[in-house]
């Protein structure tokens, strides 16, 4: 599901992807992890999903916390969201950096909002009593359409609906495309881009999808817009006007019972900052050559932006 | 899970997946000829090949070398290789399916030549049959069970792995699997992987009647 650095090797990213699937089960976390209430004061365990992503934002939100002298850890890691949503609900973790759009459809399959604010706000009344989430930021990893800059100042390419303007258009991208409401169909509809040559290849927007787009055989290819391959190769991301692709703002979704004044105020300032450009950056970093842990590329974007 | 037994078997009997570009029949023709495109190009690599190493006996130990480190390659992370040099198009899979053909074809060629009793061939010889001839009217058609046996593992291994097209967004029946995994139509994927056992098994079952064709005394 997730965009995996970019290998040589797409085995080598099935491989990650089927060991990040198979991560540990938070649900069955040894007791001494349950965070406790003590004096009044909750201690925080933020966790993540089995992504880097995900790993730096829970590194953030607890070294934010820590820093306002908060007893915050980090449970990462915990697999897909059934894991550590279960997680949440039992209490062996209380924090988590979740994307607005998704945790949507997981509590309310049949969700139609897609603007940033309609999300949040549908969100507040999906979730279960014992969860909330805290002000959305401003970044955003979502599917995204993304043209060469080539292709772009060929045909004045800003937003989705000036792909009208190429001729015979191609598309490349995850088979789901196909059918699912922000592909074809919702190009179509949204947009009235028809007769779409669509190729699927399936490495959710990696090496392969980059190379059909970077050689011109495709006019547009579908790319996480946190993937660094957006800003190594000068890719324009087209900006979506009308929502089709659901807001997937960065959110911190936690227990109602971890919560507290202070809480607040640092989640929200770590929110504040967070743009989907700081998402590309974090994540250039942690795919980079010297491969940094999750905890020191987190360490560093707070010394930076004054948390730490 | 019988649920989704069910639900394949439902699928595979609409007459919606059996006409049109996506229907059955289409796909297997794309299937079948993805797997003859592999076999005739690694063929006309392997087959000569093999016939010079086990004619010969020269270079025998350095092909078994290759093709054993050639069978280890992934053909995910070949089709990927050539994907990044090349772009998207027939190269990519055609390429990764022919190293995985070539080492069961080359082994069968030179195996079935080594299988050829050398007394046969010293008479063939002794007769005055020049290189070629004994080549050609006594090693080959005595080695030919073995070579088609090499084809008949090749074809195998092709038709089960030539899914790795759709991929990179071609035809064949590994559409089935790769759309019905994307959007989690499981019984789609399921009855995608049951046409393939079905035709590697109708494939199989060919192979076996013209290897035992060729086994007869002409």
């Amino acid at each position: 599901m997730k965009p995996i650095r970019i290998t040589s090797v797409a085995v080598g990213a099935a491989l990650a992807l089927s060991l990040a699937a198979c991560g540990s089960d938070p649900t069955k976390a040894d007791p001494g992890d349950t965070p406790s209430t003590s004096g009044g004061t909750v201690s925080i365990v933020v966790g993540s999903a089995a992504f880097g992503e995900s790993e730096i934002l829970a590194e953030i939100y607890a070294g934010a916390l820590k820093a306002q002298g908060i007893d915050a850890s980090t449970k990462l890691d915990i697999g897909q969201r059934e894991a550590y949503i279960g997680a949440l609900q039992d209490g062996s973790i209380n924090v988590f950096p979740e994307y607005s759009g998704n945790l949507l459809t997981y509590f309310d399959p049949k969700a139609t909002a897609t603007a940033p604010d309609d999300v949040v706000a549908a969100l507040e009344t999906a979730l279960p009593d014992e969860l909330e989430v805290l002000t959305p930021s401003a970044a955003e990893d979502k599917d995204s359409y993304n043209v060469t800059s080539e292709l772009a100042s060929k045909y004045g390419l800003q937003s989705i609906g000036d792909l009208k303007n190429v001729p015979d258009l191609s598309l490349a991208g995850n088979p789901e495309l196909k059918t699912r409401g922000y592909g074809l169909p919702g190009l179509e509809k949204v947009y009235g881009l028809s007769d779409i040559k669509f190729t699927a290849i399936s490495d959710s927007g990696g090496p392969a999808t980059l190379k059909a787009l970077t050689s011109g055989q495709v006019d547009v290819a579908d790319i996480y817009s946190t993937t660094p391959s957006i800003t190594q190769n000068h890719l324009v991301t087209l900006d979506d006007p009308e929502h089709l692709i659901a807001a997937q703002n960065v959110i911190p979704l936690l227990r109602k019972d971890a919560d507290s004044a202070t809480v607040d105020d640092v989640l929200n300032a770590v929110s504040a900052k967070l743009t989907t450009q700081s998402l590309l950056d974090l994540n250039a970093t942690f795919n980079g050559p010297d491969k940094p842990k999750a905890s020191d590329v987190a360490a560093d974007w707070l010394q930076q932006n004054g948390f730490a | 899970m019988s649920g989704v037994f069910g639900e394949a078997a439902d699928w595979l009997g609409s007459s919606a997946h059996w006409h049109g570009d996506d229907g059955i029949p289409h796909r297997l023709l794309q299937h079948v000829g993805y797997t003859c495109l592999t076999v005739a190009i690694a063929g006309a690599i392997a087959i000569p090949l093999g016939l010079w190493i086990g004619h010969t006996g020269r270079l025998r130990g350095l092909a078994i070398a290759v093709t054993g480190a050639l069978r280890a390659l992934p053909t995910l992370g070949l089709l990927t290789l050539v994907v990044l040099w090349r772009g998207i198009g027939l190269t990519p899979p055609i390429t990764a399916l022919v190293v995985l053909a070539i080492p069961p074809l080359l082994a069968g060629a030179y195996a079935g030549l080594e299988s050829v009793d050398r007394q046969t061939i010293d008479a063939a010889r002794g007769v005055g049959m020049n290189e070629w001839q004994v080549l050609g009217r006594v090693e080959i058609p005595l080695a030919m069970p073995v070579i088609l046996g090499g084809v008949r593992n090749a074809v195998l291994q092709v038709v089960a792995t030539a899914t790795v097209a759709a991929y990179i967004g071609l035809g064949g029946l590994g559409r089935y699997l790769i759309d019905g995994v994307a959007v989690r139509d499981y019984p789609q994927t399921l009855a995608g992987a049951v046409v393939v056992v079905v035709l590697a098994l109708v494939l199989d079952g060919m192979f076996a009647l013209l290897q035992r064709f060729s086994l007869s005394p002409r």
